[in-house]
């Protein structure tokens, strides 16, 4: 409902798009959480009123359009190299907010070394990571992050330790760089997970914004598209499985009040 | 006048994009290209620029898109084998019409080769080494002054087409030492709206190369074709002795430099031989190559590689007069006594291919 509409009808208005949400309707699949993480990265814009000073750099993956969504400067990245994009851009323009947005193939695939060198040189750039263990984007091949005993389209009797790897535990070792200022993990399947999510993406955002360094968001989430599962068995998961192996949590937080 | 310094060649594609006001250098080592990152690491930070030593030619490159989409004169460098890694960021580059020079000081291949100077990237280089169907301009300079100057160029080309720009030199361009005379940069970079830099006072922008939608991707081809026929309008090249030759060589960068040497040669001993050099070799100066062949009857191809340039000039020639070729693959750097010997041979033999 409208805050016109909600004046209207003398109701007190609790939640609305954010301003930096265009007002368009979303291509994602139905109960993918793009959408959500997308709205979350929002209202941290409108939060902070840095629409004006975000150039975003956007991956490849199923959030490539999100310039499509956020009505902010966006420059598309080659896959995985977004961190490397959002380094020229923000040693370019330093007082300019600058995030990247992107998967678990496009961060600990293809852009493994880009994603650990742009932590560790520290650089004052904030990263939205969206692990939903799969390559949504391409139909659902295997990632990096893809659980043990999953099946994908290309682990099809299910991913085995032997050979193929056990999934890589992205905020722990990021945590593990010195460069790091700030790095959480969070999922968006429930009110209790959301209102952690959103108070992590505020603290991400500060970070830069304080020129603290270095923030990374590990946002688990679902993609029931390729999971080949229903909207609520896939958010299920989310809290479930996925969360027993990527456990949630805040992983390092440089600038965190001290408690004596 | 100005100043005039004894630096090597890679220095002065430093000073050149210094001068043209590059504020942003990210790159990789590798040889026979150090002295570029080398320079700028020290002159860079002097400025309040940013020199990034990346972890990677692809990292570099990107962070060169990022850095150029915001507007900035930005500028990345290596030799052969990086700049096969770099292909991707400059198909990018060219897709979503981001302004970038680009240096190879090319190395010889295939695989990891060697440090010899080497023209074997040629093809790579004029046909742009990566996906979709794009082109980016290539200046191939012969001296360290023009290392300067041509980089120089570089940045203004980029800026005018929005499109990345390559300078194409070797190992022996890269390290030869030689005086360079410092010409002031006086042109105004252009305004460039289409920047990225926050979307204060404005509507919000992106720079992409995705058009899913039907039809778009065919007129953004279409629309990058016209602006590519519009660069052809930049053929540079340059003529020595070539009045009355009856044969004219062609050749561009360092074995170009040697043969004025030959062709010194070969006019004492009383051989009526010129030189076509291509400064451009994207695009390639097909009319003088064309008017040259009308003018002398016969065209010889020289090259450090086993024949890339060739094709272009037979394209450009047309079957209209005969073209021979000599060839120095990489691993000996011919004297100008040598190709005078070759060129000699090849007009005993008479006739072209
Ligand atoms: C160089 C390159 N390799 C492969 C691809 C194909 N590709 C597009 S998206 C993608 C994976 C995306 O997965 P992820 O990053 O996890 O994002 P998701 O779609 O799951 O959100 C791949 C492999 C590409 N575009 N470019
Ligand atoms: S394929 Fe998966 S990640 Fe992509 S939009 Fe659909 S549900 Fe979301
Ligand atoms: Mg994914």
């Amino acid at each position: 409902m409208s805050a016109q509409a909600a004046r209207k009808k003398d109701m007190e208005l609790v939640l609305d798009r954010p301003q930096s949400l265009k007002d368009v309707p979303w291509h994602f699949c139905p109960g993918c959480h793009h959408g959500v993480i997308h709205r979350l990265v929002a209202e941290q814009i409108d939060n902070f009123g840095v629409r004006e000073k975000c150039v975003a750099a956007a991956s490849v993956g199923c959030s490539v359009f999100l310039y499509d969504y956020l009505d902010i400067d966006v420059l598309e990245s080659p896959h995985g190299r977004a961190l490397a994009v959002a380094t020229g851009i923000k040693r370019a323009l330093p007082d300019r907010f600058v995030f990247t947005y992107q998967g678990d193939g496009d961060l600990a695939a293809i852009g493994t070394a880009e994603s650990i060198h742009a932590a560790n040189r520290g650089e004052n750039i904030t990263v939205i990571f969206v692990n939903n263990a799969v390559y949504g984007m391409t139909g659902g091949q295997m990632a990096p992050t893809t659980l043990e005993g999953q099946v994908t389209t290309t682990s099809p009797y299910g991913r085995q330790a032997d050979g193929m790897g056990l999934p890589i535990r992205m905020a722990e070792v990021m945590a593990t760089l010195e460069g790091a200022a700030f790095v959480t993990r969070v999922a968006v399947d429930s009110i209790k997970n959301l209102k952690k999510a959103r108070a992590a993406m505020k603290r991400a955002f500060e970070y830069q914004i304080k020129g603290w360094g270095f923030s990374f968001v590990e946002v688990l989430a679902s993609c029931p598209t390729n999971w080949k599962m229903t909207p609520e068995a896939a958010n299920a998961r989310v809290g479930g499985e996925m969360a027993a192996y990527f456990p949630l949590g805040t992983y390092k937080d440089k600038h965190a009040p001290k408690a004596d | 006048m100005a100043k005039r310094v004894m630096v090597k060649g890679n220095e002065a594609v430093a000073m050149g994009a210094i001068a043209a006001g590059c504020r942003f250098y990210f790159g990789y080592p590798i040889t026979p290209q150090n002295e570029i990152p080398e320079y700028m690491s020290a002159e860079l930070p002097k400025l309040g620029g940013t020199f990034i030593q990346a972890e990677s030619e692809v990292a570099s490159i990107n962070m060169v898109l990022g850095a150029a989409a915001t507007g900035a004169r930005v500028m990345t460098s290596s030799s052969s084998p990086g700049i096969s890694l770099k292909q991707e960021g400059m198909s990018y580059l060219c897709g979503s019409e981001i302004p970038a020079v680009i240096v190879n000081m090319s190395r010889s291949g295939p695989g990891l080769g060697g440090i010899h100077p080497s023209q074997g990237d040629y093809f790579q280089a004029t046909r742009g080494g990566g996906h979709g169907d794009y082109r980016t301009l290539v200046l191939a300079p012969s001296t360290a002054q023009e290392n300067y100057d041509l980089t120089m160029l570089a940045f203004d080309l980029a800026d005018k087409y929005r499109n990345p720009v390559m300078v194409l030199g070797d190992a022996l361009l890269g390290q030869i030492k030689e005086p360079v005379e410092l010409k002031p940069y006086r042109k105004k970079p252009p305004a460039k709206p289409w920047a990225l830099t926050g979307c204060a006072g404005r509507p919000s922008q992106l720079l992409k190369s995705l058009y899913l939608a039907d039809g778009d991707l065919t007129v953004h081809n279409w629309n990058l074709f016209k602006k590519y026929q519009k660069m052809r309008q930049e053929a540079r090249h340059e003529l020595y002795r070539a009045d009355d030759a009856e044969v004219i060589l062609v050749a561009f960068g360092s074995v170009a430099r040697i043969l004025r040497t030959s062709v010194d040669i070969l006019r004492d001993k009383g051989k009526k031989v010129g030189l076509l050099r291509p400064v451009t070799v994207y695009p390639f100066p097909d009319e003088a190559v064309r008017a040259a062949a009308q003018a002398a009857g016969r065209l010889m191809v020289l090259e450090l590689n086993t024949g890339q340039m060739v094709e272009d000039v037979r394209l450009a020639v047309e079957g209209k007069a005969p073209v021979d070729f000599y060839g120095c693959p990489p691993g000996t750097i011919p004297t100008p006594e040598d190709l005078a010997r070759e060129v000699e041979k090849m007009w005993r033999k008479g006739g072209g291919r």
